[in-house]
């Protein structure tokens, strides 16, 4: 059977060339980066070795970039890092936007509740877009960070992210944004953007789960999140994850060498995705900006039916797609972020995700688009919110 | 995640669609919180002679609505009423526990749309007598 996994988002297969470099650091080059002798001094120089790969896909410093568990704890470590190491100087007011990643959103809350910051949830456009103008009424002299992811897995909208940070540097106020949807997938440079910190996810590279970093300028305080040794110039500690490391590293460097390549094939899928399900499908609402989006992103919601009934009647097509639907999330609660952007929640119900990769082929989106529409009408023809839309539209 | 007996609901509801001219309708749920469903019955001598349903929701929503239509089909009304969301999940061979709701609505919709031909043949008696 033809299969089209379009859910990289969720997980993305490790790439061989990653899981080759990666193995020889499991049995035989096992050693402890922090032991003087050889057999640990070479996996030392093996791992700045990686640092550099990820430090040159993101055009930073080796020394800027800190090897975490995931995106998730870079996340932690940005932003409960540096509020926590700067808020007795500046004070206890944070920002962050409506959309952003659970690990964002609770990181703030946890300094809500736990340490009496006071949080600013900003709000975005219909596009998921934020406004510099909004950041800049929202920044107080207690503000000690700003948290805007670059890219969103849930509705494809990239941010202008130098605009925000324009309004924070005239402001003194550090930048963090979270751009695990983003850095592989598209170019990314520190020093374009002009972001303080930077969330990278290993998986969404290609490297294996339970990788990730954070990206940091030199010059600023991060209160460890993981307290132990002086691993990661102490900042965060735990014996080094060196067979994930070197899969970052390996990955970073894959990516850099096909950026610029790989963002253009899968703009032209995504493309060809989207002007397919528009064409042959009534009804359906596209989430998020239509130009300012991750490459490899295509989301939609189809009024009238629910997400999670769709994703079990692709998967049987072996269509693998994600959806914001309250009933596929185990707190069964419809995505946050598409009620930031005005979706009403029945519609939202209907939420459907596809992001691709580098392994999709053309002949999987026209699998794609020969089955959608006959799920999307199955689930529609005993659906009662459908009749009654339909009941009212011909008697309007 | 689901049963078999769920998938094969879902895959094939049995009974999905609109009784036009039911006896009677019974609806429940909201499309906010992502599920809703209706039942439309035609009733003949107390018993179930037909059972249709519609349903807005998840995998679960969907099979619990086809399962409880075949189920009542051709029962009389009393014992149709004695179709418990607990009987329900367990001829499906069981629910995860964050949908164990959805079993609730399908029975609740059923009651419903017996106690909507009730009222209404009550209605009718009074008027027919008046």
């Amino acid at each position: 059977m033809q299969r089209a996994y379009m859910d990289h988002a969720a997980a993305t297969p490790v790439r061989p060339e990653v899981l080759e470099a990666m193995l020889p650091f499991f049995v035989e080059r096992f050693g402890n980066p922090s032991a003087v002798y050889d057999l640990g001094s070479e996996i030392k120089a093996v791992m700045e070795e990686q640092r550099g790969q990820v430090a040159r896909l993101i055009g930073a410093r080796s020394d800027e970039i800190i090897f975490t568990s995931s995106g998730a704890e870079a996340n932690n470590l940005a932003i409960k890092g540096l509020a926590l190491a700067t808020f007795l100087k500046r004070g206890k007011h944070l920002i962050v936007s409506a959309i952003e990643h659970h690990s964002v959103l609770n990181s703030a809350r946890f300094l809500e509740k736990f340490f009496d910051f006071e949080v600013t949830f900003l709000p975005v456009d219909r596009y998921g877009r934020v406004d510099p103008e909004r950041l800049k009424q929202a920044l107080t002299p207690a503000t000690v960070m700003v948290s805007i992811g670059h890219g969103s897995n849930e509705i494809g909208t990239v941010q202008a992210i130098p605009d925000l940070v324009a309004v924070c540097r005239a402001a003194g106020v550090p930048f963090h944004t979270d751009a695990v949807a983003t850095v592989g997938q598209a170019p990314v440079d520190v020093n374009e953007l002009g972001v303080d910190l930077l969330t990278i996810s290993g998986p969404a590279l290609g490297a294996p789960k339970g990788i990730g970093a954070l990206y940091f300028r030199n010059k600023l305080r991060l209160v460890p999140q993981l307290n132990g040794g002086i691993q990661e110039n102490g900042r965060r500690g735990g014996t080094e994850n060196i067979p994930g490391i070197v899969g970052l590293g390996r990955a970073a460097e894959l990516a850099w060498q096909e950026l610029d390549e790989k963002a253009v094939y899968l703009a032209k899928l995504r493309d060809l995705l989207i002007a397919g399900v528009r064409k042959n499908m009534p009804e359906v609402l596209f989430t998020g900006h239509p130009e300012k989006r991750l490459p490899g992103h295509a989301s939609f919601c189809f009024e009238g039916i629910e997400g999670e009934a769709l994703i079990f009647l692709l998967s049987s097509q072996g269509i693998y797609a994600n959806t914001g639907s309250a009933c596929a999330s185990k707190a069964l609660k419809t995505s946050p972020v598409l009620g930031a952007i005005g979706v009403k929640p029945e519609v939202a119900q209907g939420s459907l995700v596809f992001t691709l990769s580098r392994a999709n082929r053309e002949e999987e989106v026209h699998h794609v688009l020969k089955h959608l529409p006959p799920a999307v009408e199955k689930l529609r023809s005993f659906s009662p919110v459908w009749r009654k839309k339909m009941a009212a539209g011909a008697g309007a | 995640m689901y049963s078999e007996m769920v998938m094969n609901h879902f895959n094939n509801p049995r009974n999905a669609g609109v009784i036009e001219d039911a006896d009677g309708v019974g609806e429940v749920g909201n499309p906010q919180c992502g599920d809703m469903m209706t039942f439309y019955i035609k009733v003949k001598d107390d018993t179930l002679v037909d059972v249709k349903f519609q349903t807005f929701g998840c995998v679960a929503a969907i099979a619990v609505s086809s399962l409880v239509s075949e189920m009542a089909k051709g029962k009389k009304l009393e014992e149709a009423k004695k179709i418990t969301n607990k009987l329900v999940a367990e001829t499906l061979g069981g629910l995860p526990p964050n949908k164990m709701h959805c079993s609730n609505l399908g029975a609740e919709a059923l009651t419903l749309a017996i106690k909507n031909y009730q009222e209404k043949s009550v209605a009718t008696h009074k008027a027919g007598a008046a």
